[in-house]
């Protein structure tokens, strides 16, 4: 090909370059950037429906940090069904691989049952938890009548609805890193572990030397993932327990929503979304920081 | 112990595990079938049948009676599913390819900036695009259920997936396409998205999922009764009266079936996608 057409053909296909990436620029641009430079500006107003905004510098941050008991709340609350779900989530699901990653009969059928709530709506598998915990009608306390126990009123009880919300999520997403785990697991060469046993390494010394070090990459990966996921958790509180009883299982986007649509509220929401905004920011740079230094042997 | 008899006492531990969660799991799907097909009466029954009696399928044609706008609702929410789905696949699919395989200035430039959306949590922009959609006559309506969902951060993702996708196809394939003519456009359609079935199957099943599971943009934006979707929809088998239980299971189980359907066909497929598609 001669030089002038290569150049054609390459500004040409620039061309085909920016068209094709086009809709999605326009999108992140319209619906993602503007949005957040936006929400940034209202963080500093009293917008809201209801009176004409104005200007009130850093007011609503004042109030987010020494006026406001119930975003302190919101904001521990959030973090307890982190707390909870994180160890939960990923230590049952790196087990589940574990046991799943033998070749024993009957894995596929136990890996479909495990990934089928992966699938399932967040919304029907709240709502489903929700009879099942429920006081009088709900199956585990008519399990727990038939055993001669009185049970507890799950959803109604300060102490014990957090942990119910967590277990019920933790049972919604943990087949995911489950098939992430064994994917990672089946990576490992068999090598490894023939040559250990020849040395006579415990299982638990292959574990720990070989398996792990190994899948370090899908366990920090999937951890990143799991914590932003579920500081973003809304269906399963407004679905189950509406934020309550009283406020105690309020998080921070069951707020956001409470403030902005019930309240109308929006300059003053959207600095509580800034928090959200920063802790999900502050966990991809760590992310992004961290990968290299802990991670072995990444790709 | 022996070593033999120690292997079947782990193995016996390790499906006794396995059941454990696995009964856990069907829990809910046992409770919602059962009382899908139990009679209005029974449903507070103490103490309770393993199974219902009688079985009562007339419940499934009483949620279309009780709620005469189930069916608009189901189609709502398929729709939207399906319109984000083809949609997501189509601009992913384009802008993965063209960060993968056409060279043009910035490249890189733009791929990273349209990285740094993915941590833009979209609760966070909800607030403006709100305000933005109420302003355009477009709050209570589906277009915010649609457009947004597959250019923003759920696109964004299909193009981070995809490209990871292309960029496994050896450049001889697209560079001989180029030579015989092919313009960019034809290399993609005729010889990318065939090899790209696995990542789109993965794409599509958790793009349909993340649209039909929608909960808080149809809270957010939809006031009118024939436009719900389906998670909204639920909260009408609940009056001042109470839940209708026995037909909230129904309409329950009717909302998850398709879905698992596919997946059970599928799964194979689809698990084995996400462990090789860059999930990992």
């Amino acid at each position: 090909m001669s030089n002038a057409t290569t150049s054609k053909l390459r500004r040409r296909n620039a061309w085909y370059g920016y068209l094709f990436i086009s809709p999605m620029m326009l999108g992140f641009f319209l619906f993602l950037a503007a949005p957040i430079v936006y929400a940034f500006g209202l963080s500093f107003t009293d917008y809201s429906l209801l009176h004409p905004s104005s200007f009130v510098g850093g007011d609503n941050y004042a109030r987010l940090v020494s006026e406001d008991a119930q975003f302190w709340r919101t904001l521990g609350n959030t973090l307890y069904f982190s707390a909870g779900l994180i160890p939960l989530n990923l230590g049952l699901a790196l087990a589940l691989a574990l046991l799943l990653n033998q070749k024993l009969p009957g894995t596929g059928f136990f890996r479909t049952v495990i990934f089928t709530p992966v699938v399932t709506s967040i919304v029907v598998w709240a709502i489903v938890w929700k009879y099942v915990f429920a006081t009088d009608a709900g199956l585990l306390n008519q399990i727990l009548a038939s055993l001669g126990i009185e049970g507890p009123a799950w959803l109604y009880d300060t102490a014990l609805v957090m942990p119910v919300v967590i277990v019920v999520s933790v049972l919604k997403k943990v087949g995911m890193n489950m098939v992430i785990f064994l994917a990672a697991l089946q990576d490992v060469p068999k090598m490894y572990y023939e040559a250990a046993t020849i040395d006579g390494a415990s299982r638990w010394r292959q574990f720990r030397s070989i398996t792990l070090p190994m899948i370090t990459p899908s366990l920090f990966l999937t951890l990143v993932i799991t914590l932003i996921g579920s500081l973003k958790v809304f269906s399963q509180i407004a679905v189950m327990t509406d934020g309550g009883p009283g406020t105690s299982t309020y998080v921070l986007v069951y707020y956001i929503y409470q403030l902005a649509y019930k309240v109308f509220d929006f300059g003053y929401a959207s600095a509580v979304a800034f928090v959200l905004f920063f802790l999900v920011l502050l966990l991809t740079v760590v992310q992004w920081n961290l990968r290299t230094r802990w991670v072995h042997h990444e790709q | 112990m022996s070593n033999k008899s120690g292997k079947a006492i782990s193995a016996v531990v390790r499906y006794l595990l396995l059941i454990a969660v696995s009964a856990v799991i069907l829990v809910p799907f046992y409770w919602m079938i059962t009382t899908s097909l139990k009679d209005q009466t029974k449903v507070f029954e103490f103490p309770m049948r393993i199974l219902p009696s009688p079985v009562v399928w007339g419940n499934y044609a009483e949620v279309f009676e009780a709620q005469p706008d189930f069916l608009l609702h189901y189609w709502n929410s398929f729709y939207i599913a399906v319109v984000v789905t083809v949609g997501t696949c189509l601009f992913a699919a384009i802008a993965g390819f063209a960060f993968a395989k056409i060279k043009f200035p910035l490249r890189s430039v733009w791929f990273l900036v349209l990285l740094s959306g993915m941590m833009i949590p979209a609760e966070v922009t909800t607030i403006p695009n709100f305000i933005w959609f109420s302003k355009l006559q477009l709050a209570d309506t589906h277009f915010p259920l649609i457009v947004p969902p597959m250019l923003g951060a759920g696109g964004i993702f299909g193009v981070f997936l995809l490209r990871q996708f292309f960029i496994t196809v050896p450049n001889e394939l697209d560079e001989a396409a180029e030579i015989d003519g092919c313009s960019p456009w034809t290399t993609f359609w005729r010889i990318m998205v065939p090899l790209a079935a696995p990542a789109f199957a993965t794409l599509s099943i958790f793009t349909f999922l993340n649209s039909w599971e929608d909960f808080l943009d149809p809270m957010i934006y939809i006031s009118s009764s024939d436009l719900f979707t389906l998670p909204i929809a639920m909260k009408l088998f609940t009056d001042t009266a109470g839940t209708a239980w026995h037909l909230l299971m129904a309409a329950s189980v009717m909302a998850t079936l398709p879905l698992l359907l596919v997946f059970f066909f599928a799964q194979r497929k689809f698990i084995d996608g996400i462990a090789t598609t860059g999930l990992k």
